[in-house]
């Protein structure tokens, strides 16, 4: 298995004569600049969005073509060399984290925008184009794209297909997984899959959704043709401030009871909301408990009737105030505080620890008060970011990583989080994946059978194991060894299943 | 009667598998005409029923596989809300395994999203007899492969679906259809102005003779639309989007060979003879039509789309269009994945698992 506990001030991996066989071969492939495995060349890579787990790769490809990038799969291949594919490295969940002894693959130069469709609203572009270009580059047909995650200037699309991205306004317009028709991926055998069109399905097994959220395991992403969705005529953005966290949970509650979907719904705590403003100066008001955003978004004459609609059921909900956007410009900045609540509360301690349970969102009052009970006892604070509409919780652990035992600490911290998220029935990850971070609560999450069967559905795409292995799926043995398989006086759980 | 036989179903399952027995597996039968021709032992699962857990508030329902659809959209309609897919029932006896398995939509299809984005998480058997569970009960979940949608329009090849759990919407407040006597090359042109434009469509079609659509929301916000599209307005409009979501209308009555073609919904119109329905904004083309199967698929690889033959004719050859060799082989190494001694529905997909 991958060892991760390599830190910084690591030495380059050592060049083995496997390797150096490698590189001549790669060297036939790429031009010598668009292969790295020298020192300070690698450090870049080390580490994605969790930089608390950090590995100097083997080798760096850049290929800028999909020949390049099927050559040099096929190449791993036959030398069994495992890869991990790159986007902009912006994952949360330690998804592009390197392999010591395998190859990088960075897929940064594939940026182009191949086509866009206006009349069938749809764009296709390399797996490389960010998040927030691709809205850009249609909005002239008074188009957009609809998810988008916080790292949205950042992020690819490819990455976001992979981690099944979602974003603020996930509610009302659904994950990447609901935006996107058609992808073009590479096995790892370097065959070219090609799934979906600008048709609205395709035959046979939904191997687009199976695609989506699997981190680099399955396939190598080259292509994606997303779904457009005209520009809303306006938008309208309601602040509310509630004394009592439960109360802003009343009022999401009542929103979407009253048949409401809203665009964005987001919630966030005192901590979080004062480190925003400091951040951003969105206007969030500082004495708050919790604030809740509430976006509405379609025709003027609807925004117009909700709004107002909303704007009532907050107060009756107990908000001591709402404060309606007065124009676009300050629309803009009320939201930009809550873009900005991760770097923001970053400010605030060395280094933040970021959570991302689900959890059906009427037991987010007994959750957020057992997150405070756990924040006291472990001694450390916690900022809570929460996508309220969706049930998508993220606790921010701050911490430091030079004070002896504190990372350690914020790490059983976080464990015991998204325990709390599994009892009250939800889920581990909502939207950031799994990982190398959650590996050991997928072990709580799943049973045995269910962990073989996707360790099958990974075998059935790459049975060499060779693309990104070690992410995302923990093996039996690991759960074995980590002991949250719940051992009954002495037997592990179908104790007829190979333990690898 | 509402019973969870998931016990006996998983032995059944497990005898099947140590006998190599292939299991055709039925539930309210109502969608029998889809796909290929069903083969294998008899294997009612309609038995295994019941709502388990409806939370209105939450926007979502897990229901046994064998519960009657029209009991799921009574449960969801005494709360104002709706399943946001319409799912064709074909039958009163359409049950919420069927419509998952085979995956199909109405017309709010490509307004609200298909059957597959509202599946947040199912319970199967596996083709080794293992009860397992993916997804869940929340909107937003990425632990693990997503297992959950890849059941979906699977004709339940890779498992039998014992719950699912779906994401429900709201009713919307207001809806209102409207009809303009035109071409279908004019209501191709009008669908594709107002797709692009903020128009609060949840349904567009051409029934021959006039383009139909259906506005939902506010309802100031959809009189105003109304106010900008004109049209004539079509009373009981909720009967006409009824009947064209189970293929009552006229133009699917008799027993001809009813082919669905997939394509952009832009897609100008087919230069194909025979009768031709235009449904989900353009995307989904229904047309009666005797040529032979290979040039129907090809005029629809050509548009950049695919054609199924959807009701009607043999059934033995292969109904779903062909796939490419290299997806061939993933669907027959995913087919073992799941179900490695192949006694689930085999052959209803494809001939070749």
């Amino acid at each position: 298995m991958p060892c991760y506990t390599v830190r910084m001030g690591q030495k380059p991996p050592a060049h083995t004569p496997e390797k150096e066989a490698l590189l001549v071969a790669l060297r036939g492939i790429l031009p010598d600049h668009s292969v790295l495995c020298e020192g300070e060349q690698l450090r870049p890579y080390e580490c994605d969005g969790l930089t608390a787990w950090r590995a100097l790769p083997g080798v760096v490809c850049l290929p800028s073509n999909a020949e390049q990038v099927q050559q040099i799969l096929r190449l791993c291949g036959q030398m069994h060399y495992p890869v991990v594919a790159r986007g902009a490295g912006t994952g949360l969940s330690g998804g592009a984290l390197p392999l010591e002894n395998g190859v990088l693959l960075s897929l940064a130069k594939f940026t182009r925008i191949l086509e866009i469709d206006a009349d069938n609203r749809t764009a296709r572009v390399e797996c490389g184009v960010r998040n927030l270009a691709i809205s850009e580059a249609v909005a002239p047909h008074g188009l957009y794209y609809a998810p988008d995650p916080s790292s949205q200037i950042a992020c690819t699309i490819g990455g976001n297909v992979a981690e099944n991205s979602g974003g603020v306004h996930c509610l009302k317009y659904g994950l990447t997984v609901h935006n996107v028709l058609g992808l073009k991926a590479l096995t790892m055998d370097g065959e070219l899959l090609e799934i979906g069109s600008k048709a609205l399905d395709t035959p046979g097994y939904d191997l687009l959704a199976l695609l989506h959220g699997s981190e680099g395991l399955l396939g190598v992403l080259l292509e994606v043709t997303v779904k457009l969705l005209p520009q809303p005529e306006r938008a309208q953005l309601a602040l509310a401030a509630f004394h009592d966290v439960t109360q802003a949970a009343q009022a999401v509650a009542a929103i979407i009871g009253a048949g409401i979907i809203p665009a964005g719904l987001e919630m966030m705590d005192n901590l979080a909301l004062c480190a925003a403003e400091d951040y951003a100066h969105a206007g969030y008001p500082r004495d708050a408990a919790a604030i809740l955003l509430c976006e509405l978004d379609g025709s003027n004459e609807e925004v117009s009737e909700l709004i107002m609609l909303v704007r009532d059921l907050l107060l009756a909900n107990g908000a001591y105030e709402v404060h309606t956007a007065r124009d676009d410009a300050e629309r803009l900045k009320m939201w930009a505080g809550r873009k900005a609540a991760f770097p923001a509360v970053g400010r605030l301690a060395p280094d933040y620890y970021c959570m991302d349970g689900t959890i059906p969102r009427r037991h987010l009052s007994a959750v957020l008060t057992r997150i405070a009970e756990l924040s006291r006892h472990y001694d450390l604070p916690v900022a809570n970011v929460f996508h309220a509409g969706d049930g998508n919780l993220h606790p921010l652990i701050l911490y430091d990583a030079n004070q002896s035992d504190e990372r350690t600490r914020a790490e059983e911290f976080g464990g015991e989080i998204l325990q709390l998220c599994l009892d009250a029935g939800g889920t581990i990850t909502g939207e950031h994946g799994v990982g190398v971070e959650k590996l050991n609560q997928m072990c709580a999450q799943f049973t045995p059978h269910e962990l073989v069967q996707f360790h099958e559905i990974k075998h059935a795409f790459d049975p060499k194991d060779l693309l990104n292995p070690g992410k995302a799926v923990p093996t039996l043995h690991r759960c074995a060894e980590h002991g949250a398989m719940h051992v009954h006086h002495g037997k592990l759980p179908f104790p007829e299943l190979e333990r690898f | 009667m509402d019973a969870d036989r998931s016990v006996e179903l998983q032995a059944a399952v497990r005898e099947a598998a140590a006998c190599k027995t292939p299991l055709h597996i039925i539930a309210g039968d109502s969608k029998k005409f889809y796909g290929r021709a069903a083969t294998g032992t008899p294997f009612p699962v309609a038995q295994h029923c019941g709502i388990v857990h409806y939370e209105p508030g939450e926007l979502i329902i897990t229901a046994r596989a064998g519960t009657p659809l029209a009991e799921i959209e009574a449960a969801l309609a005494a709360h104002g809300q709706m399943l946001p897919f319409e799912p064709p029932h074909f039958g009163p006896t359409a049950t919420l395994g069927g419509t998952i398995a085979c995956g199909l939509s109405g017309p709010r299809r490509p307004y609200a999203g298909a059957a597959r984005d509202f599946v947040l998480g199912v319970k199967i058997i596996n083709g080794q007899g293992e009860i397992l569970k993916f997804g869940g009960e929340v909107m937003k979940n990425v632990a693990g492969f997503d297992v959950s949608r890849l059941m979906v329009g699977a004709l339940g090849t890779l498992g039998l679906l014992l719950e699912i759990s779906l994401k429900v919407l709201p009713k919307p407040q207001h809806e209102l259809t409207l009809a303009f006597t035109c071409t279908p090359q004019e209501a191709l042109a009008h669908i594709t102005e107002w797709s692009g434009q903020p128009v609060p469509l949840s349904g567009a079609c051409h029934d021959g003779a006039r383009l139909v659509v259906r506005l939902s929301g506010s309802r100031s916000g959809v009189i105003a639309f109304q106010r900008k599209l004109r049209g004539e307005v079509v009373n009981d409009g909720e009967k006409f989007w009824q009947q064209l979501r189970e293929h009552q209308h006229d133009f699917f009555k008799g027993d001809a060979l009813l082919w669905r073609f997939s394509v952009p919904p832009a897609t100008p119109l087919l230069n194909l003879p025979g009768q031709l329905f235009i449904d989900w904004g353009g995307a989904q083309r229904w047309l009666i039509n005797p040529l032979p199967a290979d040039v129907i698929r090809a005029s629809a690889v050509k548009l950049g789309g695919h054609a199924t033959l959807f009701r009607g004719g043999e059934r033995i050859g292969q109904v779903f269009h062909p796939l490419p060799p290299a997806l061939l082989a993933l669907h027959k190494r995913l087919k073992t994945a799941f179900d490695p001694h192949a006694i689930f529905n085999p052959g209803r997909l494809y001939v070749e698992f």
